[in-house]
């Protein structure tokens, strides 16, 4: 017996400190479904979308993430609507081609780009990539310096000048996912939570079709069959972030 | 050396008392901002930075000036600028002290500030910020300190410092480029998104920093009836003419490549600063009061017969500090921000407790820069005695 304890403490003591020491070996074996070879993203067929379908997608990302209702210009934005002439500044301006796209409305949010300024400049890795090309944040290490909303091309992020909870209705807050706390910087974080468990984002799920999801580096999946049949834009790119998110026009 | 500091005129308590008060005002301003966060600010998802960065970018400013009497007196044994130096670097030491509180003001989660240390992150140039200011500070506490204590007891400066004012020279530089390189390394900021924002930062520097030198220098000869020395306001009254000229010309530089290329991109910030864009411009009459300073300290600084006039050159100093402090303290930072990347117009006005805020940390400022002051000059007095 007592060899026995014995044999069996010295390998729990060495298993403990393999874990310690190389906790990420552990981690690697879990394995996420392909982590490495995914990039999601998305395409939204601007020609389908309408105010409706835009308001519905809006609705259940900001409720489902807890974002609050703020009415002045210290708002928070995960989704929303602007104008071509504003989401593509420069892109707009003649006239005589896509006229009528200059005023219209489409809809808006993080490009989860994949050489995103925002993460380069972050002084404590709050935001950070995704292996599976989300742009991420953890709201928990923000130190709230702003640096990433002044290094954002796509003015995708919003700054907690209030405590949000001020702006939310208690029975409203879900408790699927976390609210967050004044001083801290958010934005559209692709449904992570929702992908990590087989699902699509809320506002692909609302849109019905209206946006396309997938992972873009798989040829077969139906985000890449979709661009290589219809023309699509993504803003600015000369700024060389390479956003993920794609407008079908 | 500090005890020089607690022995003092009823004037110099009276100052003191009066600084104290406007700490102790700014404090009070910031508990609000604690309680309810940067809501209290004019600050806004558009304008994202506002009055503490640009005083933070401008102050950085102040605090690199004293390389100009740095270089003179340690590479070329410019002797005038030793009675002076230390008023220099003490101003630096005030001025970082300064910059630092401004970023801690300006934070969302001001009590998670280390997490900068705990997760070092060298692909952020706040990080890079962060070590070239505390470094900077350190050095300039270290050299003042060590040179002033030897010339108390009348002796040479020990050998040991000599590396760490050399090193205080490019490290000077490197403050103000760094601090640009925050704003010019970012894409879709058309404003900062130039590779003359380093220079520029550094032209106006040069400028403002003796020109507040200088100014500071008649006060010491008047409360602290010590004189500087006419030689050595004369020298840096020269590198003031020239910093505003310089300044001067590579905002000409921007504004002929933005103006000319017409990219609207860039072009629209500088119409926002100096015409106002859809009809917003708050910030047109104060940009041509700094560009008219600026070019009117220059009208009146290149003519020696000017400078020689104690009251005219005073005069010149603080149209050349108007002129950059607009420059740097209201137009660079929110300029950058208007029209927003979505080519929206959202200004931004600072409101009151967040310009309270700011009067606390320069209070703090110049509190540490009349105690050093107050020590270094009583030394010299001790000195020349």
């Amino acid at each position: 017996m007592r060899a026995n304890r014995r044999k069996f403490l010295k390998i729990a003591g060495l298993a403990t400190l393999g874990w310690s020491v190389f906790p990420n070996l552990l981690r690697a074996s879990e394995g996420g479904e392909g982590a490495g070879h995914v990039r999601w993203g998305l395409a939204i067929d601007t020609k389908k979308l309408n105010d409706e379908v835009m308001e519905k997608a809006i609705v259940a990302c900001h409720k489902n993430h807890n974002v609050p209702h703020i009415p002045d210009k210290r708002e928070i934005k995960w989704l929303w609507k602007t104008t071509f002439h504003k989401a593509f500044p420069g892109q707009m301006l003649d006239n005589m081609h896509i006229s009528e796209y200059a005023e219209k409305e489409t809809l808006v949010l993080c490009n989860h780009c994949d050489n995103p300024p925002c993460v380069r400049v972050c002084p404590t890795k709050a935001t950070f990539k995704r292996a599976d090309g989300i742009t991420m944040m953890d709201f928990h290490r923000c130190i709230g310096c702003r640096y990433c909303m002044a290094a954002c091309p796509f003015g995708a992020r919003s700054f907690n000048f209030y405590d949000p909870k001020k702006f939310l209705k208690s029975e409203e807050i879900t408790t699927q996912f976390p609210t967050r706390t004044k001083g801290v910087v958010e934005k559209c974080l692709l449904c992570y939570e929702r992908l990590d468990e087989g699902k699509k984002p809320y506002c692909v799920e609302a849109a019905e079709g209206v946006i396309y999801f997938g992972n873009l580096n798989d040829p077969e999946s139906e985000i890449r069959k979709v661009l290589a049949e219809r023309y699509a834009i993504k803003r600015k790119p000369e700024l060389g972030t390479f956003p993920s998110v794609y407008y079908l026009i | 050396m500090l005890e020089k500091a607690i022995k003092g005129s009823k004037l110099y308590w009276g100052w003191i008392g009066l600084l104290l008060l406007g700490v102790a005002t700014g404090f009070f301003a910031y508990t609000f901002q604690m309680k309810e966060g940067l809501s209290i600010t004019g600050m806004s998802r558009d304008v994202s930075w506002g009055f503490y960065i640009a005083q933070f970018t401008f102050l950085v400013g102040v605090a690199a000036s004293a390389v100009m009497m740095v270089i003179p007196k340690y590479l070329h044994h410019y002797q005038t600028f030793g009675r002076v130096l230390i008023l220099g670097e003490f101003l630096a030491v005030a001025a970082v002290s300064m910059c630092l509180l401004f970023i801690v003001v300006d934070l969302g989660q001001p009590q998670r500030m280390l997490n900068v240390l705990l997760h070092p992150t060298p692909r952020s140039i706040l990080f890079w910020d962060m070590i070239v200011l505390n470094g900077y500070l350190f050095l300039n506490i270290l050299i003042g300190w060590v040179t002033l204590q030897a010339e108390r007891k009348g002796v040479e400066p020990p050998k040991w410092i000599k590396p760490f004012i050399y090193l205080s020279i490019p490290w000077a530089v490197s403050i103000h480029t760094v601090t640009a390189f925050l704003y010019c390394g970012l894409p879709g900021r058309g404003f900062w998104l130039t590779a003359i924002l380093a220079p520029r930062f550094l032209a106006s520097a040069f400028a403002s920093g003796p020109a507040f030198l200088i100014l500071l220098c008649y006060i010491v000869k008047i409360f602290a009836k010590w004189d500087p020395g006419k030689e050595a306001i004369q020298s840096l009254a020269k590198i003031v003419t020239y910093a505003i000229i310089t300044n001067l010309f590579f905002l000409s530089l921007e504004i002929f490549t933005v103006g000319y290329s017409q990219i609207p991109s860039h072009l629209l910030h500088f119409k926002y600063l100096f015409f106002g864009l859809e009809g917003h411009a708050t910030y047109a009459p104060w940009m041509w009061v700094s560009v008219v300073a600026g070019l009117l300290a220059v009208l009146i600084l290149l003519f020696p017969q000017n400078r020689k006039s104690d009251n005219v050159l005073a005069m010149a100093c603080v149209l050349v500090f108007l002129s950059t402090w607009i420059d740097k303290g209201m137009g660079m930072i929110s300029g950058g921000f208007v029209p927003n990347p979505l080519e929206e117009v959202v200004e931004y006005i600072p409101t009151k407790l967040e310009l309270l805020i700011t009067l606390g940390v320069y209070a703090a400022g110049f509190l540490i820069l009349t105690i050093l002051y107050k020590v270094a000059v009583g030394v010299k007095k001790e000195v020349d005695a």
